[in-house]
């Protein structure tokens, strides 16, 4: 039997799974060369946002200067807690720096409140809804697939055929032995905290399309940033990519049949079945 | 009796007199969170100090509180019963994620992620089931004859609440003294050192660390049920997801992770930091304390990793030497 609820719901994980997929990509791209977890990752992204309602909505910024105004000041960010939190604690315990980052969460979500209170606000733009042979799909939805899709593409390329990112994915291979090839890995760093940061902001950017920003709304993706990174083995974007898909489309069709937050429990309980089946991730092989 | 023991009970029985001398309702309220805070500062510090550092205890926390009210609520289960329910189905859960985790090597990073995942996991089902637990609006647990009675765990009076808080943390602190003297201890030693060599001197890996994960789990999940009776409103923001659980690693911290007053300090820097906070610039101080709390927990693990009472330890330690 054809469900067209069924398949409107398969296609809007499709949608969901690619900015999920970029939501992982910067996270991935920091752990996978500084080996640092960003905690605060999504409270980054929560500030890109109120970046974007302030200069769009309240300023009048043209959308597409709001947005790269957004992206270079979250990329900011990112260096800036590179340099001032991570940097000090970077030959310490691992697990310092992960709770430093979880300082920088408590204090970027209160900073919030208190600048922006605790109001839930949005753009303002009603963007059409597509109607596809009786199937709706957001449009807002739509480009931020298509955006969150060209933006990896063009990570990939950076990666690959740039010399700075040749230089970051042999860190990411051997931290002890770069350095002697006479690579900085503390501008490498640098660059690539530049580059994670800039890549929330691209996030931000394309949510605020479909949220409402509160202070708290990293709580809402932080978790499931953090699941599709660890399910796809932290720091491996290819399993994150594909973990981010799987994951989309668990919540999407779970959230069909019940609640959107069932949708969410699903996914969290398969995240624990995979634990035990593929604890190294998505893609792993048994060793 | 050695010494020692003579004047940790004479503190205790000091401590234990300050209701029947001072009556002032505020201040016997304030020390009571620090007590039960305390007391789940020190079970998360009971495996934190081993470099198992778990994200997930807002979630044990989450279960002891909910399973407890809600087993009294819908099946006038005693919380004498509901309580020791709740810490089973908390340790089960712990044994369920910490199971994989040491079979497969998750540490570090890894097994903060996925016990970070599990608080989360407990926020969200306690959100979805509103139909029963009342999602985010909260859950009272229904008052038993005007809200002091035994069997129902509830009282009224802010001195008995003080005893039983009390008693709590003196045994808290007595757990997590033991497991310092224990094998457990120079086991897990042994593992956060270097699992491999551990493993390959005989040490059960796996078993030790189940242990002393499921011991920590069960003591939040108790807390957490204490905390629920004490404020008799329980909401998933204030028991359960990452902020319940960065907020204990927070005052860990703060007080010292490798010492044994470590986290009763923290707690009462952390409650103390609210609460002025909150009287002197009300509902202005709005978001201030977290705002406080994030920055020194980053000052802290820059510049004092070991806290301000294992600071403090060692260099008087260095002088007497």
């Amino acid at each position: 039997m054809f469900d067209l609820y069924l398949l409107e719901a398969i296609i809007n994980g499709v949608l969901l799974g690619g900015v999920l997929a970029l939501l992982g990509l910067g996270l991935n791209l920091v752990f996978g060369v500084i080996d640092v977890v960003w905690i605060c990752y999504a409270e980054l992204i929560m500030l890109g946002m109120y970046g974007m309602f302030y200069l769009y909505t309240v300023y009048h910024f043209p959308f597409l200067l709001a947005a790269v105004i957004c992206i270079a000041g979250v990329g900011g960010l990112g260096v800036l807690l590179h340099i001032l939190v991570i940097q000090p604690v970077l030959n310490t315990a691992p697990i310092n720096q992960l709770l430093a980052t979880g300082g920088v969460l408590f204090f970027l979500q209160s900073a919030a409140t208190v600048m922006f209170g605790i109001d839930f606000r949005n753009l303002g733009i009603r963007l059409p809804v597509l109607d596809v042979a009786e199937m709706y799909i957001s449009y807002a939805r739509l480009i931020a697939f298509g955006i969150a899709l060209s933006g990896m593409v063009a990570i990939y390329l950076f990666l690959s055929r740039t010399y700075v990112g040749a230089a970051i994915r042999a860190i990411a291979q051997d931290r002890q032995i770069m350095p002697l090839m006479g690579v900085d890995t503390r501008r490498i760093y640098l660059i690539t905290s530049a580059v994670g940061g800039m890549l929330a902001g691209l996030a931000s950017c394309l949510l605020v399309l479909q949220y409402d920003v509160h202070p708290f709304i990293g709580l809402t993706f932080g978790p499931i940033t953090f699941m599709i990174c660890v399910m796809g083995g932290l720091g491996n974007m290819v399993g994150g990519f594909v973990a981010a898909f799987v994951f989309a489309e668990i919540i999407s069709v779970g959230g069909l049949y019940m609640d959107l937050e069932w949708g969410y429990v699903f996914a969290f309980v398969f995240f624990i079945i995979m634990m035990f089946v593929k604890p190294q991730g998505l893609l792993s092989r048994r060793a | 009796m050695n010494q020692r023991a003579v004047i940790c009970a004479a503190g205790l029985l000091l401590m234990a007199a300050v209701p029947f001398v001072y009556h002032a309702q505020y201040p016997l309220h304030i020390m009571v969170l620090i007590l039960i805070w305390s007391f789940v500062y020190t079970s998360w510090s009971v495996m934190g100090r081993f470099g198992l550092v778990s994200l997930g205890h807002g979630g044990f926390f989450g279960i002891g509180a909910y399973v407890t009210a809600l087993l009294w609520n819908y099946f006038g289960v005693s919380p004498w019963l509901g309580i020791p329910v709740a810490m089973t189905a908390a340790t089960a859960v712990a044994v369920l994620i910490a199971y994989p985790c040491s079979r497969f090597k998750i540490t570090g990073h890894y097994f903060a992620l996925v016990t970070l995942a599990l608080s989360a996991i407990v926020l969200q089902v306690i959100t979805a089931t509103r139909d029963i637990t009342g999602g985010s609006l909260g859950y009272t647990p229904e008052r038993a004859n005007g809200g002091s009675s035994v069997l129902a765990f509830q009282f009224s009076g802010k001195t008995t609440w003080y005893l039983i808080a009390l008693t709590v943390w003196a045994v808290g602190l007595m757990i997590r003294w033991r497991v310092d003297r224990s094998m457990l201890r120079y086991a897990l030693e042994a593992i956060s050192e270097d699992e491999d060599a551990a493993s390959a001197a005989g040490v059960n890996v796996t078993v030790e660390k189940l242990k002393v994960t499921a011991l920590s789990a069960a003591m939040t999940a108790f807390a957490g049920a204490m905390y629920c009776q004490y404020q008799m409103f329980i909401s998933p923001d204030t028991v359960s997801g990452i902020s319940v659980s960065l907020q204990m690693v927070f005052a860990v911290v703060v007080g010292g992770i490798y010492v044994l007053p470590g986290p009763t300090v923290g707690a009462i820097i952390t409650i103390l930091l609210a609460e002025v906070l909150r009287i002197g610039f009300g509902t202005a101080a709005l978001g201030w304390d977290n705002l406080v709390y994030g920055v020194l927990l980053v000052v802290f693990i820059i510049f004092l990793p070991e806290g301000l009472v294992g600071s403090l330890w060692r260099r008087a330690a260095a002088r007497l030497a």
